[in-house]
């Protein structure tokens, strides 16, 4: 589905990623993990078209979009939830939630949003409230959902659990997890490496622009390395 | 010392200029809030558009009220395409640059104008500029109650699209959160373009209201600018509901300035509840923090 070939990007002078392999075939979740700075985020960002890679290729569902627009990248249906939320502070959670599907999912935007809602009844009940003043889970479900409106085929899940309290993050993966079988192909970019193994199928771990280590998510959590370097022990 | 319905009458009046004044800050506003920057060339595009009144009214006689769709939709066409193809294109994605850009397009526009219109006082001629209505003690020129009503209509339907279609919505998203509007695949070059249309257009309106009892000079869009100016920075930066309430306000001010202190001297009321509003509330009626 989405296959990123010896991808080589940063910001100006200073390159991040240094030559990144990863994969993520239909139906999966991939963990995408490493700790800050590795160049989790540029990796998203330059997938879902927000800046221009320095050389590789990104291909997705076989079409490359290396270098295309996130207008065209969102078209083709694939949607990132990024790190921050990035919801529209001035707006109403009903217009965060109907501008999810500015540039894709129009046709079933009532149908779509009241889905959304179902998997997050919280966010009906402030539907008219703007989402500036919803707290930080409710905030989190309103970029969920908001890329959900856009009729994803792959998601990006940039960081969903930072900043929430532990029984959120357990909500927050327990939802990932549902979402993905009802077939949503799910990058899940983490830094929480016990929770992101247990759910995933793969995982990869990106360290100073390279990819360490990669295999079965079964595999990885019993990786004497990553244990180490990860889980101190 | 003054009749109540003389400060009656020029309350009224300055409502009246107040709704032009409205939509020339809701312009203003709007490119400020979308594109982060201060529109110098707000003043001349202004001149453009009366100039534009003047010559369609000269040349092929067109009542300046009748030419409101035609010249409010040039504007926003000759916003667009200058976003597109100069201010977007030439500043690098930086805010100063736009800023510079204006700047040095109000400057060409301007002599560009007296090179072409002189630097003669132009009016126009409407047969219903002498139409007075008589509201209390008060005698209001028709020209002026039709540009209040127009103004108000014109401003409350780009609320409504402001508030209702994707477009506005995008608009709306993108002065706060330009990278979460790219993630849900708003191109925010065109919306940018857009909105300095739709600020451009506004300023088409307001020269047909403002032509009917107005006169145009190559340098008479700044005097409105400076006082819009004014309005958006009293009202809040960026915030609609700001520019309409400063507009009223700034016009209500300067109609009783008048009345009491003289044309000349009138204006020292708007300085005065401007730094007043700075004083008490830095980020104006209506702002909020950046």
């Amino acid at each position: 589905m989405l296959e990123v070939a010896a991808l080589r990007a940063g910001y100006g002078p200073i390159e991040v990623l240094r030559g990144v392999d990863l994969a993520v075939g239909p139906g999966e979740i991939v963990a995408l993990l490493g700790s800050n700075g590795a160049g989790k985020s540029t990796l998203n960002n330059n997938v879902s078209g927000l800046y221009r890679p320095f050389g590789g290729s990104i291909r997705f569902e076989g079409e490359e979009i290396t270098g295309a627009s996130s207008m065209h990248i969102v078209k083709a249906g694939l949607v990132q939830v990024p790190e921050g939320r990035r919801v529209f502070p001035n707006l109403s959670v009903r217009d965060n939630l109907e501008l999810g599907s500015y540039r894709r999912g129009k046709p079933h935007r009532a149908a779509n949003l009241e889905r959304v809602l179902e998997i997050f009844p919280r966010l009906r009940e402030r539907l008219t409230q703007s989402a500036g003043t919803l707290s930080g889970g409710e905030q989190q479900m309103l970029a969920i959902g908001r890329g959900l409106m856009g009729e994803p085929r792959l998601l990006i899940l940039d960081e969903p659990s930072l900043g929430l309290s532990p029984l959120l993050v357990e909500e927050m993966f327990g939802l990932i997890g549902r979402l993905n079988r009802q077939g949503l192909a799910i990058l899940l970019v983490e830094q929480n490496v016990v929770q992101s193994l247990a759910l995933a199928h793969r995982a990869y771990v990106l360290e100073n622009g390279r990819i360490a280590l990669s295999g079965s998510a079964a595999d990885l959590a019993r990786d004497p390395d990553l244990r180490r370097s990860y889980l101190g022990h | 010392m003054f009749d109540p319905a003389f400060l009656f009458a020029g309350i009224l009046n300055g409502l009246l200029a107040g709704g032009i004044y409205v939509l020339v800050a809701v312009g203003l506003t709007l490119i400020y809030g979308v594109l982060h920057i201060i529109n110098f060339a707000h003043g001349s595009l202004l001149m453009l558009a009366m100039y534009a009144v003047f010559y369609l009214w000269r040349l092929i006689g067109i009542d300046p009220y009748a030419a409101l769709p035609v010249v409010t939709a040039g504007a926003f066409g000759l916003g667009f395409v200058l976003y597109r193809l100069l201010i977007g294109r030439y500043s690098h994605g930086r805010d100063e640059n736009i800023l510079l850009i204006t700047l040095g397009l109000s400057i060409v526009i301007d002599n560009v104008a007296l090179l072409f219109f002189g630097g003669d006082t132009q009016t126009i001629d409407v047969p219903y500029a002498g139409t007075f209505v008589e509201i209390g003690a008060a005698f209001l020129p028709l020209p002026k109650i039709i540009s209040f009503g127009a103004s108000l209509v014109i401003c409350a339907a780009l609320g409504v699209y402001m508030a209702r279609s994707d477009m506005g919505k995008a608009i709306r998203a993108v002065a706060k959160e330009r990278q979460g509007a790219r993630l849900v695949g708003i191109d925010v070059e065109n919306v940018f373009a857009v909105s300095y249309g739709i600020g451009i257009a506004c300023l088409g309106a307001a020269a047909c209201l403002l032509m009917p009892t107005y006169y145009v000079t190559p340098s008479s869009g700044h005097a409105f600018v400076l006082v819009a100016f004014t309005i958006v920075v009293l009202g809040g930066m960026g915030s609609f509901a700001g520019a309409a309430v400063g507009g009223f306000l700034i016009g209500i001010t300067e109609s009783l300035g008048g009345l009491f202190l003289g044309e000349q001297l009138g204006q020292i009321g708007i300085s005065l509840i401007f730094i007043l509003i700075l004083l008490l509330k830095p980020t104006g009626l209506f702002g909020s923090k950046a």
